[in-house]
């Protein structure tokens, strides 16, 4: 798997914080944020020695494979049924939607996201990660070369780029490539300039699933 | 011919036209705007309001456009897709033209993360291109985006666009522009211009695609007040491209003010003699008391 939800850690004392009340279990995950190295086994062990240094009491862990996968979580619980039922919290190492199926599960405990879920992505480099999808629901990349304007323009401009690109870089970050200037010149490799006359469409948001919840 | 506004009847004229733009002010007081307004009364043919320029909380361009009304001075509303989304952005457009607002510039917007909230959540719903071609169906067509009726009166807009020739990929830049005129743009306002080379590399494409028959190009100037003011706009504004030589002129100034004002007077009479190019429009933000004199000094005086 190279694709995956990129998650970055919290900051701990802000953890610490939202912690409170211990003692604390704690749940990573054996993908993603295994990947991102934000809640896999090392990361969960580092976790549980700095709270403990925080004086904090954690009364277990467990990596669930995945944590997205509501049967198996259940399953790796089970096993884990006396150390969860002591904690007070779950200290959950994964994205967003790990904590919720989590939550699914443990309901006598509170949830503490553990980090913050960013975006889908791919692994670039060890540790170098670029958002390249914003799940908008309707997938209209090939418009663009197989480039996403919708995750990777600040602006989700269909018809960019906007009057601020300079030498192929974002007005918003000079550290980051305008998707734009990318998509220039790919098409323009490809001969396919013409497609960037083309006005396109508003987009069609409501693809997005916004007002429903599962398939 | 009944033309919609004042701006369309002199570009029609074939007049020379000025725009000058008013910043709305950072509260709610109307006489920030009239006490401006008074200053370059008469000194051009409509006043843009600027909707939350650089993303930074103002009184709003409605409300501004409102005021100038009042005191029986043409507006030109600018609109960005940041703030609002398609609904908001075609009521707005509704609303502006019932209380009279006939000139409107539609734009992308700067991103929310220059401006005083950068917490904010931005909309871009639409971009600029995408909305201008929404305004001009709601007006020839009377159908919004969604493809449902307007029941009473389409609005009636002249529509406005902003073009960047300084921006990258060059090569796009008059395929974007023509991207604006083919969504249903009338008039351009153009970026500030001090790289008269590269603006003229610009309009020698715009020319050649016969794209100044189409639509009218009023090339953006910009007074620089100060070296700071040169300085954050050379190295901090995106988009914006003075040359070095400019830069050299205001470094080396006794009088930085003086020399500012020469400099635009000069951009003034360069742009104006560039075939295609209809009007210009003035920014002369927290110095438009020079404005009168500029005009005069380059013969734009009085307007048509
Ligand atoms: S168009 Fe939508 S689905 Fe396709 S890559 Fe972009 S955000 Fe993802
Ligand atoms: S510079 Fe490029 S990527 Fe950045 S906001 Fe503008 S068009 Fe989008």
């Amino acid at each position: 798997m190279n694709v995956m939800i990129i998650t970055k850690p919290k900051e701990l004392e802000c953890l610490v914080k939202s912690i409170g009340e211990n003692p604390v279990f704690i749940i990573g995950c054996s993908e993603c944020a295994t990947l991102c190295h934000t809640g896999g086994e090392k990361e969960v062990l580092s976790m549980k020695e700095k709270l403990e240094k925080k004086n904090i009491k954690v009364t277990g862990w467990v990596v669930l494979d995945p944590a997205c996968h509501l049967l198996n979580d259940k399953r790796l619980l089970k096993k884990h049924k006396n150390k969860v039922e002591q904690a007070k919290k779950i200290l959950v190492l994964a994205c967003g939607n790990g904590s919720q199926t989590v939550s699914e599960i443990i309901k006598d405990a509170e949830i503490i996201p553990g980090n913050d879920t960013l975006f889908l992505g791919e692994i670039k480099r060890l540790s170098e990660f670029e958002k390249r999808c914003d799940m908008c629901g309707e997938c209209i990349q090939d418009l663009f070369g197989g480039l996403c304007p919708v995750s990777r323009c600040p602006k989700s401009m269909l018809n960019g780029p906007c009057g601020g690109s300079i030498d192929g870089k974002c007005e918003v970050n000079s550290e980051v490539d305008c998707i734009w200037d990318m998509i220039y010149k790919r098409l323009k490799e490809k001969g396919q300039l013409d497609r960037l006359k083309e006005i396109r469409a508003p987009k069609n948001w409501s693809k997005s699933l916004e007002t429903r919840r599962t398939l | 011919m009944v033309y919609k506004s004042n701006l369309e009847r002199v570009l029609s004229d074939g007049k020379f036209a000025v725009t000058a733009e008013i910043g709305p002010p950072k509260g709610s007081d109307p006489d920030k705007i009239t006490s401006k307004a008074e200053i370059v009364k008469g000194c051009a043919d409509a006043f843009n309001i600027t909707d939350n320029q650089t993303a930074v909380v103002r009184l709003s361009s409605m409300g501004g456009c409102c005021i100038l009304l009042k005191k029986n001075l043409e507006p030109v509303m600018q609109i960005t897709c940041r703030d609002r989304n398609r609904i908001a952005l075609q009521s707005d457009v509704l609303g502006a033209a019932s209380i009279g607002i006939k000139n409107m510039l539609f734009l992308t917007g700067d991103h929310q993360s220059f401006g005083n909230h950068p917490d904010a959540k931005g909309v871009y719903d639409l971009d600029s291109i995408q909305l201008i071609q929404i305004v001009k169906n709601m007006r020839d067509n009377g159908i919004f985006q969604s493809g449902d009726e307007i029941l009473s009166s389409n609005p009636d807009v002249f529509i406005g666009a902003a073009a960047n020739p300084f921006a990258d990929p060059f090569e796009l830049r008059v395929d974007r522009l023509e991207k604006k005129i083919d969504a249903g743009a009338e008039f351009i306002q153009t970026q500030s211009v001090f790289n008269l080379d590269k603006f003229n590399v610009w309009m020698d494409e715009v020319r050649s695609r016969g794209l100044d028959k189409k639509v009218y190009i009023l090339a953006g100037i910009t007074p620089l007040k100060s070296l700071r003011m040169t300085e954050r706009m050379k190295f901090h504004v995106p988009g914006v491209d003075i040359p070095e030589e400019i830069y050299n002129r205001m470094k080396k100034a006794e009088d930085v003010k003086e020399e500012g004002y020469r400099v635009a007077l000069d951009l003034i009479n360069e742009v104006k003699k560039i075939k295609g190019i209809h009007g210009m429009h003035i920014t002369a933000l927290f110095w438009e008391d020079i404005v009168p004199s500029l005009m005069k000094e380059s013969g734009l005086l009085p307007r048509p």
